[in-house]
């Protein structure tokens, strides 16, 4: 049965606006040429690739359904487990679940357990259910058997990027030649920089490929307390830090484009109201507006348990709720920003002149103002997206983050952080929710930056963190 | 190259002999000071208002109760601390009669204890006691004037002392049952203390009354150093309540003394710097980072108990030796279980608790199952200590729910299913690593009507097999589940499957692998669970509305006896009926009955057969899956003498004895800082400066040309 | 100025009330004033009637905005909106909900959130203008790329791997400081020089490239080239000129969150366990103590419009011809 989650149907919506205004775009020269700027950029396009690896991740763990489990008298009986796409192509990690801590790769348990055997109790390290399992002697054969495994997946993956590549080169070629096509491609000569964005799928593919393949055999990045595989732990991060990064703006856009260009746009009173709403809202210090918000909503949910058929329903509510707090505290920033511009351009001749000749209101606000502003949309949208995500591991941390039954960041983090104390030190899962994390944080920003630099490189939207800096550090 | 030869003996001497990371002033070193560590800020320090485990930790070294808790024997004996003797109750009928000691309960109104003190006891020094040359209080009915002066006590001067003497026992009892002071156990004892309601509701008309000037009937100072407190009817346990600081003395003069006005505006108030009796007072009050302790100099001689277990023979060296040994005791504020752990391992805490993320670094367990220290904790001389808490963790079922609640075969069996399925055992070795003991009933090890081995299983979820308990297959559990009506986990009627629903308060780290656990325990009879994670107060509304279903839940005991445990399955103890103690809302006639007839008795054969009959009707019916009896894992360094965990005492610093040079060495050992990483971080930054510099020089040089 | 400065302070009134409601409505959504008393009296043989009284003691016990049982000005003052925020705008907090006062706590732990926030915030705008100056001076090098390249690394990790790193290697592996706690006076430097240098690490990346932007602006400009040509070393341009001129931007958007360093840092004073007012202000949402926290947000506010304020005045002392109206 097919579960349609409010953030899936959300993230679907983004999905398609992004489609159309890319249609819409693409013929219009003046709206698509920043965005071949973009294309342009080295760094801009090496951190789209990992984008784009790190988004189909992320949507394919969008489509979510429940799995059915018995007919009974010709009904269909279904789990109130959610799954998604994504779950049941990583089936075999979902279900390896380890009884306690394994360090990465290993065949052995963490810690020792009392074993009985032939000659009494005895403390030993327990092979693994899933772990190395297939192994008769994990000690010899262990890393033979990685690298054998590994090396044959890297050749898999090498396959698939030729594949990829040939079709990008016949793509491209129009007519000209496979091979004279293929040597500007990979020879840098092209407007795009083909080579580096093939380069970082290659590498991307050497790494994916063989970690997945092992993922059915090995734990790659250990288990956690309860056993569950941390590979699998940091993969459904993605998602909930893609929907935290995208639908969190989504909610607060037309509250920022609509009150801002209103604000200066108009004037007046309005003005004046609307000033006055989000200096208040800036001034109370931010955790704590996100708290207090936070906390009514679970009140909410836990007055109407009625509503919520499965527990991903729920946790889903509160993730939607939490973007839309995260929403309202940081459109202030781009409401102030818009008004100033639209104070701006109020004052230009073509509008002046546009009021002159009796064109309404209206129009002159879609037709003059918003065009001439959506480049400082676009350009905060992108650089909102990063400390988004840095938000959430905090929020999480202090208690009034995502629901602690969803994965995220945060929550990884967080229960991660009380690991380090043991001995030997529990390493992994922390070094993990690092590793994707940061492959997350990183190549957003510097795609914030190619875009920045396409549209606008003198505007001053800063990157800013949600949190202020003192409250977050 | 050469510079180094000079840098790292530099470094060395900076940190040989000395050490960076020493929390504490320097100037303390080699003193005679205990270093503990709260986690929670205590939010009360008045008597008549504390409840809490770290409040008591501090509270129970200043006030003292007339009784207290025998330090090494077990099971936990009562023996006199400020009174002369224990007291035993003569017991009275509705015409004042005197009974005999063997009178049946019924026909006893009240029991009268009798309280006798030792003469000769002081207070410790504060300036609510202060006299000028004359005899008259320095300190009382000051102006606000006069007042305005003062940021601290320490600002009033003078202090004095007083004998301690009857009426302040009688004065904390009064404080207890004004409204204003909100006693936690002012409900509980207006059942028991024979004029305690009426002199509560007095006190409500009437909210400007001096404590002193009124009576309570049931309460009376004989003499100097007598007094007399009624219970209605007969209540054995009461004598427990007198081992608790809600009995300690408070003298009316420091309640007068901090009711003046203007000094609760400076936080100067009796709920946050106690005046007692004790071994030590406190002296530094920050409950934000800090809580000194100092040696009380007026505290009346008590010697070392000369008599313990047999095992105790280490700590029992310092015998008939007087009390305290340790001059000072400082707690720090350890919000975070990392540092604090980490603390206790460099040295600067003498003794940790441990979670149970720290677990595996410090405890091994022996071929035999027993814990010890590892190795390294070894070398490092650190010892454990365990011993099983009068407390219990359950898993409850709401009694009340459609689902798994009521008296039912149905409903009945699917909790039986349920609590042969949730293994705690693993639980106990994931979550608790190994501390607890896996429960077979309400009644944990140590309380009277516990049994051990065979006979005291839990016949409903274990069997006896090769000498111990074994938890029933999930084949047994699946069978008992299919019984239900619920086969395959899904409802034979309908066919749809089973949901049940945890609730719990879900906000910590540890929180979600917990509840990973619990779905995979409960599909494992195909039950599917939902977790209900909301915050604290949402969590006790559902409590109290009835509107859980399972819930997880505990209890520290009052007192070692086992009425304390079984009144919280007492039918009129019901939560959401009476708002009592009982959160599953059992409520069984049978039950009930026995509990009545065995809660006044004294421990005998008969009360036992009493006991074993409540709890096989408990174990058939199942309400709570009995989860575990934790155990406490305390470590403390080689350097701290005389600590055995008693878990109903809190009183125990006084025991304790530290040697502070031997700590110093240690430290010194442990904690001498590492070097290397600065000449990385010089090289590093000779790295970066270098090309610079270079880059710099060419490029000016190119211009000149 | 003056009438500038009193204008904008009676605009605050309106602002502080908003603010007021708003936590008030927030809180009370979440909370009953039974939930309050409840979680103030324990867990162990709470009575209905402890809760009464409690909530009487501690003014609970009214309606929240307006009491239809008065009639007149009394429909809205003798609510728990009126009782308890009037008091506020003459700064008088009154008692926590566990019954210690709140002005003698803020006064307290101001001095310990202030020893972290005040050196993180001079030290990070003196290390990241440095860096930034040295990115700008080396532009369009290899220092410059890489700098540049780190700055957006270190900017791409979560504050918390910062604290918990740093944590780990400083004071738990090298020994080189206390893990945490804290002492008043000069012996705070051995607690406070972790925490700061994380503070100051953690914020460095963002920071120093955004500061060498506004550099690069500033080296574009016309009279530098002119300076150049004239023959002025290129450190003293940089020094006399960029530096000083890049400042100004630099400082005018840093005077906003001065005086809102009192409101010290939640994360990092609860993980070195500072008592500052961040800890307190992280354990009072955990408690839901409500006096401390529309205290603490009611302060918070305050402080951000004080800080607006300075931002206005800073530009007019910038920038002579901005007059302020």
């Amino acid at each position: 049965m097919v579960v349609i989650l409010w953030t899936d149907g959300l993230v679907f919506l983004l999905l398609g606006l992004i489609l159309v205004f890319a249609a819409f775009a693409s013929r219009r020269p003046h709206l698509s040429l920043p965005w071949r700027r973009v294309g342009q950029s080295r760094s801009g396009m090496i951190s789209a690739v990992i984008l784009i690896c790190l988004i189909s991740v992320g949507l394919l763990d969008s489509f979510h359904f429940r799995p059915q489990i018995a007919i009974d008298k010709g009904k269909l009986v279904y789990s109130v487990e959610v799954l998604s796409a994504f779950d049941a192509l990583v089936k075999t990690m979902r279900d390896h679940t380890e009884r306690t801590y394994s360090s990465p790769f290993s065949a052995y348990a963490f810690s020792k357990e009392t074993v009985a055997g032939a000659g009494g109790q005895s403390r030993v390290y327990p092979r693994l259910r899933y772990g190395g399992a297939d192994l008769v002697d994990p000690d010899k054969e262990r890393i033979p058997d990685i690298l054998r495994r590994s090396f044959v997946a890297a050749l898999e993956g090498i396959g698939a990027w030729a594949l990829l590549a040939g079709i990008l080169v016949i793509s491209l070629s129009r007519g000209k030649g496979f091979i004279g096509t293929a040597s500007t491609v990979l020879g840098g000569k092209t407007e795009i920089p083909w080579n580096a964005m093939l380069g970082t799928l290659l590498a991307i593919f050497l790494v994916a490929f063989p970690a997945f393949a092992l993922s059915s055999h090995y734990h790659v990045f250990g288990t956690d307390k309860v056993g569950q595989d941390v590979f699998y732990l940091a993969l459904k991060s993605i998602r909930t830090g893609l929907v935290i990064g995208t639908l969190t703006t989504l909610v607060m856009l037309p509250f920022a484009i609509f009150l801002g260009i209103m604000a200066g746009y108009l004037g007046g009173w309005l003005d004046d109201v609307i000033q006055y709403l989000y200096t208040m809202l800036n001034s109370i210090p931010a955790v704590l507006l996100i708290a207090a918000s936070v906390l009514m909503m679970q009140v909410y949910i836990d007055a109407h348990p009625a509503l919520f058929e499965t527990m991903a329903e729920r946790a889903d509510l509160r993730l939607i709720f939490l973007c839309m707090i995260l929403g309202m505290t940081s459109w202030t920033g781009l409401c102030r920003l818009l008004r100033g511009e639209a104070l701006k351009l109020r004052e230009m001749e073509y509008i002046l002149a546009a009021q002159a000749f009796g064109v309404s209101r209206l129009r002159i606000v879609t037709r003059h103002i918003l065009p001439n502003v959506m480049h400082i949309v676009l350009i905060s949208v992108v650089m909102e997206f990063s400390s988004l995500v840095l938000a959430e591991a905090v929020l999480s941390y202090v208690g009034v983050g995502v629901d602690p039954s969803m994965i995220s960041f945060g929550t990884m983090i967080n229960s991660a952080r009380l690991e380090m104390a043991r001995e030997p030190m529990v390493w992994w899962p922390l070094a993990a929710a690092f590793v994707f994390m940061f492959a997350m944080v990183l190549s957003a920003n510097l795609f914030a930056d190619a875009v920045r630099d396409a549209f606008d490189p003198r505007t001053r939207v800063a990157s800013r963190r949600i949190l202020p800096e003192r409250d977050e550090a | 190259m050469r510079i180094w030869l000079v840098i790292i003996p530099i470094l060395c001497i900076a940190g040989c002999g000395s050490t960076w990371n020493d929390p504490y002033p320097a100037s303390d070193r080699g003193k005679s000071i205990l270093y503990l560590a709260f986690t929670e800020r205590p939010r009360h320090l008045d008597p008549a208002r504390s409840y809490s485990e770290d409040e008591a930790s501090i509270n129970a070294q200043i006030y003292e109760p007339p009784l207290q808790y025998h330090y090494l024997k077990r099971p936990y004996t009562l023996v006199p601390l400020t009174a002369a003797a224990a007291p035993h109750p003569q017991y009275y009928d509705a015409q004042n009669r005197l009974l005999p000691h063997d009178a049946d309960a019924k026909s006893i109104a009240y029991s009268l204890y009798e309280i006798r003190l030792k003469p000769g006891i002081y207070y410790q020094p504060h300036p609510a006691f202060a006299r000028d040359e004359n005899g008259k209080p320095l300190y009382q009915n000051m102006t606000r004037k006069e007042l305005e002066s003062i940021g601290d006590l320490a600002d009033f001067g003078k202090t004095g002392t007083r004998e301690l003497v009857a009426s302040d026992y009688v004065y904390e009892i009064k404080r207890l049952a004004d409204p204003r002071i909100q006693s936690p156990i002012a409900g509980l004892m207006s059942e028991y203390i024979l004029g305690f309601r009426a002199f509560s509701q007095r006190l409500q008309k009437d909210p400007a009354a001096d404590l002193s000037k009124c009576e309570m009937s049931g309460v009376e100072a004989r003499d100097r150093y007598t007094y007399t407190i009624k219970v209605r009817g007969k209540y054995p346990q009461f004598a427990y309540w007198l081992a608790m600081s809600f009995f300690a003395p408070v003298p009316p003069e420091v309640d007068h003394f901090y009711s003046q006005a203007g000094l609760a505006g400076k936080n100067l108030v009796l709920d946050w710097h106690p005046v007692g009796t004790g071994p030590y007072m406190l002296t530094e009050n920050n409950p934000n980072s800090r809580m000194v302790l100092m040696r009380n100099p007026n505290f009346h001689s008590e010697t070392y108990p000369s008599s313990g277990m047999p095992e105790d023979g280490s700590v029992l060296k310092d015998a008939g030796k007087t009390l305290p040994f340790i001059d000072e005791v400082v707690f720090s504020r350890e919000k975070e279980s990392i540092p604090y752990w980490n603390k206790f391992l460099q040295g600067y805490y003498d003794v940790s608790g441990i979670t149970s993320d720290n677990f595996d670094q410090a405890i091994m367990m022996s071929v035999q199952g027993e814990a010890q220290v590892s190795k390294d904790m070894a070398k490092q001389g650190i010892e454990l200590k365990t011993s099983v808490a009068p407390s219990i963790r359950y898993m409850a079922f709401n009694m009340l729910d459609p689902v798994v609640g009521g008296y039912g075969r149905r409903a009945r069996l699917l909790r039986q299913a349920i609590s042969i399925a949730l293994d705690f055992e693993e639980n106990i070795s994931i979550f608790a690593n190994g501390r607890g003991i896996p429960a077979q009933g309400p009644l944990p090890p140590g309380i009277f009507g516990y049994h051990w081995g065979q006979e005291g299983i839990n016949p409903v979820v274990y069997d006896w097999a090769d000498g111990g308990a074994k938890r029933k297959s999930i084949v047994a559990a699946k069978k008992l589940l299919a019984d239900a009506g619920y086969p395959d986990g899904r409802d034979a009627a309908t066919g749809k499957p089973l949901v049940l629903y945890l609730d719990s308060t879900g906000r910590g780290a540890d929180d979600k692998t917990r509840f990973d656990w619990y779905r995979k325990e409960f599909a494992r009879i195909n039950i599917q669970l939902e977790v209900r994670a909301t915050d604290y107060n949402r969590f006790q509304e559902k409590i109290r509305k009835g509107s859980a279903q399972i819930f997880t839940w505990g209890w520290n005991a009052d007192y070692p006896d086992p009425e304390n445990f079984l009144f919280l399955l007492y039918g009129p103890q019901g939560k959401v009926k009476y708002g009592g103690e009982n959160s599953a809302n059992y409520d069984n006639p049978e039950y009930d009955r026995l509990f009545e007839k065995m809660k006044n008795m004294e421990n005998s054969p008969e009360r036992q057969a009493i006991i074993d009959r409540m709890v096989a009707i408990l174990r058939e019916d199942s309400p709570w899956m009995w989860g575990f009896y934790p155990k406490d894992y305390q470590l403390n360094h080689v350097w701290l003498s005389n600590l055995k965990p008693n878990q109903m005492a809190r009183n125990n610093v006084k025991y304790l004895r530290i040697d502070a040079k031997l700590r110093d060495r240690m430290r010194r050992e442990w904690n001498g800082p590492v070097l290397w990483p600065f000449a990385f971080a010089v090289l590093g930054i000779g790295l970066i400066v270098v090309p610079a510099l270079k880059y710099y020089r060419r490029r000016e040089e190119g211009r000149a040309k | 100025m003056i009438a500038y400065l009193i204008r904008r302070l009676l605009y605050a009134v309106p602002i502080l009330v908003g603010v007021n409601l708003l936590t008030f409505a927030l809180f009370f959504v979440v909370n009953t004033p039974d939930d309050m008393a409840r979680i103030q009296l324990g867990i162990k043989r709470v009575t209905p009637d402890a809760i009464h009284s409690w909530k009487v003691a501690h003014g609970y016990d009214k309606p929240l905005f307006y009491n239809p049982r008065e009639s007149g000005a009394k429909f809205f003052t003798d609510t728990i909106f009126f009782e308890k925020s009037v008091p506020m705008f003459r700064f008088e907090f009154g008692r926590s909900d566990d019954g210690r006062d709140i002005a003698q706590e803020i006064e307290s732990r101001a001095g310990p959130s202030l020893e972290i926030a005040l050196p993180v915030f001079v030290i990070g705008m003196m290390a990241n203008v440095s860096f930034a100056l040295m990115m700008a001076f080396f532009r369009a090098t290899l220092v410059d790329v890489w700098g540049v390249v780190l700055c957006v690394a270190a900017m791409s990790i979560s504050s918390l791997f910062y604290i918990i790193g740093g944590q780990f290697l400083v004071a738990k592996l090298w020994h080189w400081v206390p893990i945490s706690g804290f002492e008043a006076g000069t012996s705070s430097l051995k607690f406070v020089i972790l925490p700061v240098i994380i503070g100051v690490a953690s914020g460095l990346g963002s920071g120093a490239r955004w500061y060498r932007t506004i550099f690069l602006e500033e080296v574009g400009r016309d009279y530098v080239r002119t300076a150049k040509a004239k023959g002025i070393s290129e450190i003293r341009v940089f020094f006399h000129h960029v530096l000083r001129n890049g400042l100004i931007p630099i400082l005018t958007g840093a005077v906003v969150i001065i005086p809102s360093l009192f409101m010290g840092s939640l994360i990092m004073e609860s993980f070195f366990g500072i008592p500052g007012l961040g800890s307190y202000t992280l354990d009072a949402i955990n408690s839901q103590d409500f006096a401390i926290v529309r205290s603490m947000v009611f302060i918070g506010s305050v402080l951000y419009i004080i800080g607006l304020m300075l931002t206005d005045i800073s530009y007019t002392l910038a920038d002579p011809r901005i007059r302020l109206q």
